[in-house]
């Protein structure tokens, strides 16, 4: 059968590693953080790991974690050139 | 069995013996007897479907495509207004390949409002990769009902089919009719790209300018593989249920000088013309054209034509009689009549025969 519909199926890293779009880089401040997950959740690329590590390789730096940690723990910090 | 009823009715009872499991409908003079029918079915237990009455029109074709997405049959019913509020979903239901079939009453569009019979929304739809088919009696419409849902689900095939029949003309006229028991006329439907949840993907995603056009093209493969797959399907309907059906039907032509070409009931009261014609000494005869989209080009053979539109391109001309002189290179007198309604009697269309002039257009009612 010839294509009828595009389908795309899940794959990691089907446009590469987008992490070298970033220009702010989340970093975690473990002292504040209580664990409760929403940045991951709130992760539009799923680069948070459910024991809230960050992918750099996949992360774009979007910023959206920062801004609903309820603890202020993450931290938007300029990557270097 | 043999029965009677409206144009709404038996297609109504089409859709009950072609057993769609999803219905999702907005009512729409003159089409809503179909849709309140097919809620009486799903009521009294004699069709086994989920009837999802919707906010709009944009919404029941949307709620068939998220349907027939998973692999199941779906109807819906529309005219006019409503058929253009769903416009974007017409094309999306079409270039995601899924064989949804849809009964449109023909109505005028408005301003000014108007309910009566006319062939502009569908054909406005042209080029949205629909196949349409135009009826003529309340016995094709039912015929044509059954037949869509084959030719629709066909892998050759697999896309959306529209059966139009003229709004009240043929939509609240009683004509007995006879039903059947379709069997296995219509297969179950087996979508080869239906969703399936263990394999879960984006679907109807991005497609860049180097693959786009590749599904553009499939979807006209798709359109001229459904001209066998129509052939084939009005022969075996033919076999079973001994009704016959062609591309397009021809009346009196073998040895005409004029044909007179019409879609819908025109077509039909056009044999009356004919007749008449061919008493005075004419040797006239008439096609009907059944099938819109995939458009097929009759036989002409040099023959004077009379081309009868029930619609209007504003700044080109009637449709079908410019869609004619294209593929055929006839030069059709172009009749516009019978719009929103306007009666059209046998002896117009004879008269139209009478005073035909190759290769211009005649209003009816505004240059006679």
């Amino acid at each position: 059968m010839s294509a009828k519909l595009a389908i795309s199926r899940p794959g990691e890293g089907a446009a590469g590693k987008t992490g070298t779009w970033r220009t702010f880089r989340p970093e975690i401040d473990l002292e504040k953080c209580n664990k409760c997950g929403l940045c991951r959740l709130y992760c539009p690329d799923a680069a948070i790991s459910v024991d809230l590590v960050i992918d750099l390789d996949y992360c774009k730096g979007c910023g959206i974690c920062a801004e609903e940690c309820p603890k202020k723990a993450l931290t938007m910090i300029r990557e270097e050139d | 069995m043999l029965t009677f009823g409206t144009g709404n009715k038996a297609v109504a009872m089409a859709v009950r013996d072609a057993k769609p499991v999803v219905v999702a409908a907005y009512p729409i003079t003159p089409q809503t007897e179909i849709v309140e029918e097919i809620a009486n079915f799903v009521t009294e237990g004699s069709l086994a479907a989920r009837y999802i009455p919707v906010e709009s029109e944009h919404s029941s074709m949307a709620a068939c495509i998220g349907a027939a997405a998973t692999g199941v049959r779906t109807f819906t019913a529309t005219s006019s207004h409503g058929l253009v509020y769903m416009c974007e979903m017409m094309h999306m239901s079409a270039g995601a390949r899924l064989p949804i079939v849809m009964a449109n009453a023909n109505r005028a569009l408005g301003p000014g409002w108007n309910i009566g019979a006319e062939h502009s929304d569908s054909i406005s739809m042209r080029d949205t990769g629909w196949l349409q088919v135009y009826v003529s009696t309340v016995q094709e419409a039912y015929d044509a009902t059954l037949m869509a849902f084959r030719i629709a689900e066909h892998t050759d095939v697999l896309l959306p089919v529209m059966i139009n029949l003229d709004g009240f003309l043929l939509t609240h006229i009683t004509q007995t009719f006879e039903t059947v028991e379709p069997g296995d006329f219509i297969p179950p439907i087996a979508t080869p790209h239906a969703i399936d949840i263990n394999n879960p993907g984006g679907y109807g995603t991005l497609t860049p300018g180097n693959t786009h056009f590749k599904f553009r093209h499939d979807i006209e493969r798709g359109m001229q593989a459904s001209i066998p797959v129509i052939v084939e399907t009005e022969a075996e309907f033919s076999r079973r249920f001994g009704r016959e059906y062609h591309l397009y039907e021809e009346y009196r032509c073998e040895d005409a000088d004029v044909v007179i070409i019409a879609m819908g009931t025109l077509g039909k009261e056009m044999e009356v013309a004919v007749d008449i014609l061919r008493e005075e000494g004419t040797r006239a005869g008439a096609i009907r054209m059944r099938w819109f989209r995939p458009f097929i080009t009759p036989e002409l053979n040099g023959k004077d034509v009379v081309v009868i539109d029930r619609d209007y391109s504003f700044g080109y001309g009637g449709v079908l009689a410019g869609e004619l002189q294209a593929k055929s290179g006839c030069q059709p007198f172009s009749v516009i009549a019978g719009l929103g309604g306007q009666e059209v009697t046998y002896d117009d269309i004879a008269e139209f025969v009478r005073i035909r002039r190759p290769g211009t257009e005649h209003w009816f009612g505004v240059d006679d």
